[in-house]
């Protein structure tokens, strides 16, 4: 079994991730007309606000633990002094909370989305596909919180840390790390890869869009030109 | 000074006769595609209504233009920048489907192909969302044509504010006029200001406000921070799209579709020179009852060499300053002050104006005791109120109204005067404080209306931005991804230029 392991865990976040961003950007490149959010509130609000809001303050919150969380050498908590077992439960707390926030809104918007005709029948195969997708990667992750409640000591976590920084430095044997652990677990990381294979060709492009720039525009208007600019 | 020139647009509502012709060309041409079906770029309203989509006036329900803050100045009534940032995940200020008109078509094939039955077959309705029967349509993209509905829901609208609006439920009392209305391309465009994405501009040589569409994400702000609703969300592409004031034709110096069309020969176009540094100072005078007068200040004389001198330092063309020296719109709204913004307190400094409509004198008037003001029919005794014309075109304020008003009813005076009684009335113009040259003009320009007054429309100079040899063969005029390609770098080694820059 171990070959399987190094298929899902070693090799596979590199096909995933270079799917990701080679897709991405022949995405923007050749079809920025396809690249949005893909909104349905003007065709019914009902379960939106709720939906979309507790969705997405839930996912951002999710993707800045993990982000951090993973991704942060191991050396870096040790000298703040962070200890492991600490650092564990700060991550069940407060990824349970946004999960659950996060899952609660997933749930209002699959259902808008399966049971409101005009949303039904004007949602692609994707939307529906991701939609579901999220909802059963988001189970997977807070059914791994009572897995984790079984060992506090943070051991566990380290070997993710490990590997997700293996990975990320280009260390495919690094699979061999994380080969032991509950399937669950397995499962989690297989679908969140699996996440980064779809994303070129669903709407979570709209992510990479994020138009937190707006914060920074001089003004509010923007004028365009078609004569030569001066300085240019 | 920084000199501009926009196209703007005026429309003689004293002479719109409710056809539509504008609203069906245009959406022919525009928006006959999927997820566009609801949108009417351009749309006819009867007025009194609560119009489309519902009740758009009430900006305490949608929130759209402009609020001046204590600190004097102005930013989208919707928030700043992080209130609408906060508010993309669900966009608390955005009307539902519903409240334009859910799409519709009818089952025609049923008419030629249901079998032989005792009753003639019918072509019921069927939604072009879902594609799903509808039993009942409750509402359409002009469902209050001349005063449909009742007086309860029509009196709904907004511009019925200061006005004791009882009485015009009464038969007897009843007024109405059309409002078409299209994208304003303002100034000071909300729609822009409120796009996190910048995906929406106006235009430095034309002042056509767009929206790119390969840069437009559907964080649907636009529709929330356009005070008029003229921004619309595509459910199909997930863009946001609005009326282009048919810019491929203004390029060629061609009329927009809706005023090539329109058969009461009521729409003008014509170059407006503007100060591009007075936009912010304009839109942010105090008193809404000031932005009228204030948007006059932001125009340009064509005629003063010190704007001409400059307005050529600043690009602009021989061609184009010629054509505003004969823009229609630069008459009527400065020389005669005959035509107003629609709503100038959205703070939006919007670029198509109304002339106020004449309507018929009151019963009680016609009886013999008719107002009468230096021998001239009293504004004020015309059916359509004229509180009800001012909250529509000047935030509220009467006098340049009823001086419009005046002078319309002068023209026709001083004219039945020469054509049917063979007498010059001098005094009848001079009573409005014009010449009688000047109602001459006015009325070549209003009444006889011909084709080249109303329309002054010089070409584009794309030559000048554009490199002609390396957009030979390109894909012209598309919805994005047209020429797909637009990050300036290329996968694969292919040299792009954008022909747009931002300034």
């Amino acid at each position: 079994m171990s070959w399987l392991n190094t298929v899902f865990f070693g090799w596979y976040p590199y096909v995933a991730l270079t799917v990701f961003a080679l897709g991405s950007l022949l995405r923007f490149d050749h079809s920025q007309y396809t690249w949005r959010s893909g909104s349905s509130q003007l065709l019914r609000r009902k379960q939106l606000m709720w939906g979309s809001n507790l969705f997405h303050v839930g996912i951002l919150c999710i993707l800045g633990g993990h982000f951090v969380g993973l991704l942060t050498p191991v050396a870096v908590f040790d000298a703040f002094g962070i200890s492991h077992s600490f650092k564990q439960g700060l991550a069940m707390t407060f990824g349970g909370i946004a999960g659950i926030a996060c899952w609660i809104g997933v749930a209002l918007l699959a259902h808008r989305r399966l049971k409101d005709p005009r949303i039904l029948a004007t949602s692609s195969v994707g939307d529906i596909g991701i939609l579901l997708l999220l909802w059963a990667q988001l189970t997977l992750g807070l059914l791994s919180i009572p897995v984790s409640a079984m060992h506090m000591d943070g051991h566990e976590m380290v070997k993710f840390m490990n590997w997700a920084q293996g990975i990320v430095t280009l260390q495919p044997s690094s699979a061999g790390l994380i080969a032991d652990v509950n399937p669950i677990f397995k499962l989690h990381i297989f679908l969140g890869l699996t996440i980064f294979l779809v994303f070129p060709f669903t709407r979570l492009v709209h992510v990479l869009s994020a138009p937190v720039w707006y914060l920074g525009r001089q003004g509010y208007q923007v004028v365009r030109t078609t004569r030569p600019v001066a300085g240019e | 000074m920084k000199v501009r020139a926009q196209i703007a647009m005026v429309l003689n509502l004293d002479k719109c006769i409710g056809c539509h012709t504008c609203s069906v060309t245009c959406k022919n041409v525009w928006t006959s595609r999927e997820g566009m079906e609801y949108v009417w770029f351009n749309n006819v309203e009867t007025k009194p209504g609560v119009g489309y989509p519902k009740d758009w006036e009430n900006q305490n329900r949608w929130n759209g233009g402009f609020v001046r803050r204590r600190n004097g100045k102005i930013e989208p009534r919707i928030g700043a920048k992080w209130r609408v940032l906060s508010k993309i995940f669900a966009n608390p200020d955005l009307p539902e489907i519903d409240d334009y008109y859910e799409p519709f078509t009818f089952d025609y094939e049923h008419l030629q192909q249901a079998p032989e039955s005792k009753a003639m077959p019918t072509a019921r309705p069927r939604s072009l969302v879902t594609g799903q029967r509808m039993e009942k349509i409750e509402w359409g993209p002009n469902w209050e044509e001349i005063l449909g509905g009742e007086f309860s829901k029509r009196s709904q609208d907004s511009n019925f504010e200061g006005v004791q609006k009882d009485i015009y439920g009464a038969f007897e009392n009843t007024f109405m006029m059309y409002l078409p209305r299209l994208c304003e391309h303002c100034l000071n465009p909300a729609c822009a200001a409120s796009c996190p994405s910048g995906a929406i501009y106006k235009r430095e040589e034309d002042g056509i406000v767009l929206v790119d569409q390969d840069k437009c994400r559907g964080w649907r702000m636009c529709i929330s921070g356009c005070p008029y609703k003229k921004v619309y969300y595509n459910w199909s592409s997930g863009k946001s799209e609005k009326c282009t004031f048919c810019f491929p034709r203004i390029e060629a110096g061609m009329p927009t579709v809706c005023s090539e069309t329109c058969v009461g020969r009521i729409r003008y176009l014509g170059v407006v020179l503007y100060d591009a540094d007075r936009i912010e100072e304009a839109a942010s005078v105090p008193d809404e009852g000031d932005l009228y007068e204030a948007q006059l200040k932001v125009f340009l004389d064509p005629f003063d060499p010190a704007v001409q001198a400059q307005a050529r330092a600043d690009g602009i063309s021989q061609a184009w300053l010629d054509a505003a020296k004969r823009s229609p719109v630069w008459r009527m709204a400065m020389d005669w002050k005959i035509a107003f913004p629609l709503h100038p307190e959205y703070r939006t400094l919007p670029m198509v104006w109304y002339v106020p409509p004449l309507s018929p004198i009151q019963s009680a008037a016609a009886k013999g005791d008719l107002g009468q003001v230096n021998g001239l029919p009293d504004v004020k005794s015309l059916r359509i109120p004229v509180q009800y014309l001012a909250n529509l075109l000047t935030a509220g304020r009467t006098a340049p109204v009823e001086l419009a008003l005046d002078r319309m009813l002068a023209m026709r005076a001083y004219m039945r005067s020469k054509t049917i009684d063979g007498v010059i009335n001098d005094g009848l113009a001079e009573r409005v404080g014009l010449s009688g040259n000047d109602i001459e003009e006015m009325y070549r320009l209003m009444a006889i209306a011909n084709y080249e007054d109303r329309f002054v429309i010089p070409t584009a100079h794309r030559e000048t931005g554009e490199d002609a040899y390396q957009l030979r063969g390109s894909c012209g005029f598309s919805f994005g991804d047209g020429c797909s390609g637009k990050t300036g770098f290329n996968l694969f080694g292919q040299k792009q230029k954008t022909p747009m820059e931002t300034i």
